[in-house]
């Protein structure tokens, strides 16, 4: 029998806490991931620890459908998902790690008079902000992914759709991997097991939080903890506009390359890719109920598979491998909220529902600029806890593509 | 899936359900006089807890009434079903 390989090498050191950083973020999934990679890298700020209570990459980082897009209709969403799409195109050789970005394109199907009033107008709008962006009728779908169903006599026939040649998959877990162990590199300390349960704060001003594994000072405290968000603003004194919802996914057997292309259908609602091992990844919307228990329903999943299989009738004999759940903050508007909080030096990065890992760079690299300078970057001004007050919402139900 | 018990039809799937978030928010009794902030409070900010949560639930595809459920949001187990105008039960 042959001996055991060797154990490849650890990509991140697993330190122990200390007793006080400059910086605190909480959550170590993608964005709280990459935001501690841009302080480092970018602002110079390298005493900083991401606190995680499970494991890193754990949470929806884990359990997303990898889909990288940014043909939004408003200005300040094509503006941020924008910027996360130079920055991926960028990444791979930055962080010196393949993730298996892959620019697919990103084709989104109109089933209705309406759906192709609105793709149009989108396509129009993204060009305009210097976003790729295409219209393409059946015939140039059925070369872009040849296997949907385009016959004019289903339910909901394909009347056309958008397309962004740019956009695309990345392998989600090695994204996670890639930044931790630049950010480790350059000095911050990714803490797992290590789970926030209160704020330290003198007077308005938070100082510190207290975890299971003690009590940590803090300069300044970032919150960037997806579907809990709510739980720790309310354990710092504030609330947020958001309401925690189940979104599954799920993924079929390993299939041969069938599918060239991501395809996603707001009408019959469903979006599917096909990973580069072969497995047909899938999701849709989310349970409409709140939960915290990362998972759903099952009539959801039925629902997208019925979806599925009306769109790609060469699916109907595959089989379901895994399904699974995670826990996504939706707000009123669909859009995010990144910047400061009534908590002096506590600033948040949540909000961003169903569509957070396409934004990974931007949010971490935005998220980084408020913490560092405590102030907004421009790409997040608009995105701000205040929005809900003065009324000027960034209304993405229904505009950014999908319905959320 | 749900099982959740109408106050009228009974035990039913939750696909015959409309789910209408947070229960027992009241329409702002001096409406004029409020601020922004509050205004924001009353329209975009809901609880948003893990544990416990009065929620509003209408049987749609039944007899297409609103009632209220306290459902814990991580077990998801059903924990009192009551009508409108009653209390939360402890």
């Amino acid at each position: 029998m042959n001996p055991l390989p060797e154990h490849p090498d650890f990509l991140w050191r697993n330190p122990e806490p200390r007793s006080s950083y400059d910086v605190i973020i909480i959550g170590a999934g993608g964005h709280g991931l990459a935001t501690a990679y841009y302080l480092a890298s970018k602002h110079g700020i390298t005493n900083v620890a991401v606190l995680e209570k499970g494991w890193l990459a754990g949470g929806n980082m884990a359990r997303n459908t990898t889909i990288i897009r940014s043909n939004y209709l408003w200005d300040e969403s094509a503006a941020i998902y924008e910027h996360a799409l130079k920055l991926w195109e960028g990444l791979p050789e930055e962080l010196g790690y393949d993730f298996l970005f892959s620019q697919r394109g990103v084709l989104n199907l109109a089933h209705t008079l309406q759906d192709v009033r609105e793709g149009v107008r989108r396509v129009n709008a993204n060009r305009l902000n210097g976003v790729d962006a295409e219209w393409v009728e059946p015939s140039e779908i059925a070369e872009i992914c040849p296997i949907i169903n385009l016959s004019p006599k289903t339910r909901y026939p394909v009347l056309g759709g958008t397309f962004q040649p740019r956009a695309g998959i990345a392998k989600h877990d090695h994204v996670a991997w890639a930044l931790a162990r630049r950010a480790d590199e350059l000095g911050v300390d990714l803490i797992q097991n290590c789970e926030v349960t209160g704020f330290v704060k003198d007077g308005n001003r938070v100082v510190g939080v207290e975890t299971n594994r003690g009590r940590i000072l803090a300069g300044r405290v970032g919150l960037a903890a997806a579907g809990h968000s709510s739980v720790l603003a309310e354990k710092a004194g504030f609330r947020l506009p958001v309401q925690s919802h189940p979104l599954q996914a799920l993924v079929s057997e390993l299939n041969e390359q069938v599918h060239p292309t991501v395809v996603m259908s707001n009408h019959v609602h469903v979006y599917v890719s096909q990973a580069h091992k072969g497995e047909l990844v899938m999701g849709a919307g989310v349970d409409s109920y709140n939960g915290y228990g990362q998972r759903g329903s099952f009539h959801v999943i039925e629902h997208q598979m019925a979806a599925a299989v009306e769109l790609f009738p060469i699916f109907a004999r595959a089989h379901v491998l895994r399904t699974w759940g995670g826990i996504v903050d939706v707000t009123p508007d669909a859009s995010p909220i990144i910047g400061t909080t009534p908590v002096e030096n506590l600033f948040v990065n949540c909000g961003w529902g169903t569509g957070g890992f396409k934004a990974t760079p931007s949010a971490g690299w935005a998220f980084a600029h408020t913490i560092a300078t405590g102030e907004p970057h421009p790409l997040n001004a608009p995105f701000s806890l205040d929005r809900f007050t003065t009324g000027a919402l960034i209304d993405e139900h229904g505009a950014a593509a999908v319905a959320h | 899936m749900l099982l959740i018990s109408c106050p009228w039809c009974g035990p039913r799937d939750e696909t015959e359900f409309r789910y209408g978030g947070q229960a027992h928010v009241a329409y702002p009794e001096t409406p004029a006089e409020l601020d922004d902030q509050q205004w924001a409070e009353y329209v975009f900010y809901r609880e948003n807890p893990k544990g416990p949560f009065a929620e509003r639930w209408m049987h749609a595809i039944g007899c297409r009434r609103w009632f209220n459920v306290l459902r814990d949001t991580v077990s998801y187990e059903v924990l009192a079903v009551y009508r409108n105008g009653e209390e939360v039960p402890r």
